[in-house]
């Protein structure tokens, strides 16, 4: 079979698919982000969760939860955005939970990042990757 | 203040003192992020909603830091405890200086 | 051509087919109303189909849920937009739409009838051709563009107070000539990738088309607030992507060719329940 551009553009499109290749990855950004959120402490694993689909359908609306039972602040950031800085949800004295939900874009297939800042002064980190698709039509 | 901002919150009518209950909130907002570009190819500047807040009687519930990777007509949703009657103040900074709010009685069963 | 066409179909099969099926579940709105998402095909469909499934149940699970709840639904925030509207007097005649016809939840079973004949006008109506009359005729008002704001909102209130009606499009009497038409449209392969609608919604529904699952392409949940663009899409906005996505010259909204293709398209899926604004990619 001779090979067009045409097919190599469609086929292109079908094999990125199979192999899930992810967008350009901005780490250092997203690293520097968390370094100024935690002054430099250490990040262990611990009492924070985050909630993200393993697939969305569209990066432009994806459903997250972040929750914690003694979380004073918490960071989300979306590794591999242009901009990893998703929102950052401080708890007030009336919070009856420490969970947020909310509803974000991601430019490609990439780790979505939660940390906590507990009230102990020490940090926690949770971590989801979540497969961006590429729309069918028009997509 | 940007066009057609319009926000939406829903918080039960009552609950009992010292209840645990769920608040969502939403407002139309485009949330342009500043990495688009328009037809011709410049680049469409951020305007974005970028803090939100919830008090209740004057005291807070939660204070959030919204960045661009919020997605167009921003949802947020949490949980507030209610220690007696009154009211939320929900309260919405748009980056062009505008401030959207809204506010919700509750009483006590 | 060939070679294009066996490009397209390693693309239909690369994607895993095992999550492109429809998925098992309900559809209730609210905690309350139940609204029909599988049926026993109608007529107009039933020897492509044993039963008609509402796209609803090809999303995913996210995407399902956030149409269960009027809060969660983004599409609520322009039927709330139609309803200030609806009560706004407009144009010379000093008239809002509530003057005529009460309150919105009155109008509980327009949409699902739409596209629907108009005797005195002599032709096949869609709600949006139906409201733009009320708009020249009744209020003396300019006309709203097609697929504009200010239409696609109200065609969404519109529907939201239909929700959960079965939708029953007459596709008999004096709209058959049309009805006719709109299902030689729908059989028409159109566009350099020569693809009637029928390739993708009836031959390959439940199969990937790139990382996408193909729906049967009913258009009970019109007007569709969709993730890509963050707003209301109407259901010819929808029918010009599909056909320009065929690499076609597309027809215009609002044009005979379209209105004829939604009275056919809307009679296929006759029993599903009325969606809009529903939520889909």
């Amino acid at each position: 079979m001779q090979l067009t551009r045409r097919d190599a553009i469609l086929m292109g499109a079908g094999a990125a698919l199979v192999v899930g290749l992810p967008l350009r990855a901005f780490a250092v950004t997203g690293d520097e982000a968390i370094a100024a959120f935690t002054g430099g402490a250490e990040v262990s694993e611990g009492d924070i969760k985050l909630t993200a689909p393993e697939i969305a359908e569209n990066g432009n609306t994806v459903p997250i939860e972040v929750s914690s039972d003694s979380a004073a602040e918490i960071m989300v950031l979306a590794m591999g955005n242009p901009e990893p800085a998703v929102a950052t949800f401080k708890f007030g004295p009336l919070a009856a939970s420490r969970s947020a939900s909310t509803r974000i874009r991601l430019a490609g297939t990439q780790d979505v990042v939660a940390i906590a800042k507990l009230e102990d002064g020490s940090f926690v980190k949770a971590s989801s990757t979540v497969k961006v698709t590429i729309g069918g039509c028009g997509g | 203040m940007a066009e057609g901002v319009k926000p939406r919150v829903k918080v039960p009518k009552s609950a009992a003192a010292g209840e645990a209950i769920v608040i969502k909130t939403l407002i139309s907002h485009k949330m342009e992020s500043g990495q688009r570009k328009d037809d011709e190819g410049n680049v469409i500047p951020r305007s974005i909603i970028n803090r939100f807040t919830c008090d209740f009687n004057g005291e807070n519930i939660i204070d959030i830091t919204l960045e661009p990777a919020i997605s167009t007509n921003p949802y947020l949703e949490f949980e507030a405890t209610v220690p007696e009657e009154g009211e939320f103040k929900f309260t919405w900074y748009d980056d062009d200086g505008s401030v959207y709010e809204d506010s919700k009685k509750i009483s006590i069963e | 051509m060939k070679r294009l066409t066996a490009a397209f179909t390693v693309c239909l099969m690369a994607g895993a087919p095992t999550w492109a099926d429809p998925v098992e579940d309900t559809l209730v709105l609210n905690g309350e109303t139940e609204i029909v998402t599988r049926t026993d095909a109608p007529p107009a469909s039933a020897d492509a189909f044993d039963e008609v499934i509402s796209g609803w149940l090809f999303r995913g699970d996210e995407t399902r849920e956030m149409q269960m709840d009027d809060f969660d639904n983004p599409g609520m925030i322009f039927v709330e937009q139609a309803e200030d509207s609806w009560n706004t007097a407009e144009g010379d005649a000093g008239k809002s739409c509530a003057d005529c016809h009460g309150a919105s939840e009155e109008m509980a079973g327009v949409r699902p009838v739409y596209p629907k004949w108009n005797d005195e006008a002599g032709e096949v109506r869609s709600l949006e051709m139906q409201i733009n009359d009320c708009r020249e005729n009744r209020m003396e008002a300019e006309p709203w563009k097609y697929t504009g704001n200010e239409m696609v909102n109200m065609t969404a209130l519109l529907a939201s107070v239909s929700r959960g009606m079965p939708m029953n499009v007459a596709s008999d009497g004096p709209a058959q000539e049309t009805w006719e038409q709109g299902k030689e449209l729908y059989y028409t392969r159109f566009g350099q990738l020569e693809l009637a609608c029928a390739n993708c919604h009836e031959d390959n529904y439940g199969r990937m088309i790139r990382a996408d699952h193909l729906s049967q392409g009913h258009i009970n949940g019109f007007p569709v607030y969709r993730l890509k663009n963050t707003k209301l899409n109407a259901v010819h906005g929808r029918f010009k992507g599909c056909v320009r996505d065929t690499r076609a010259e597309t027809f215009a909204p609002g044009s005979p060719e379209f209105v004829a293709l939604e009275l056919y398209v809307a009679t296929r899926g006759n029993g599903l329940g009325v969606e809009g604004p529903s939520v889909r990619n």
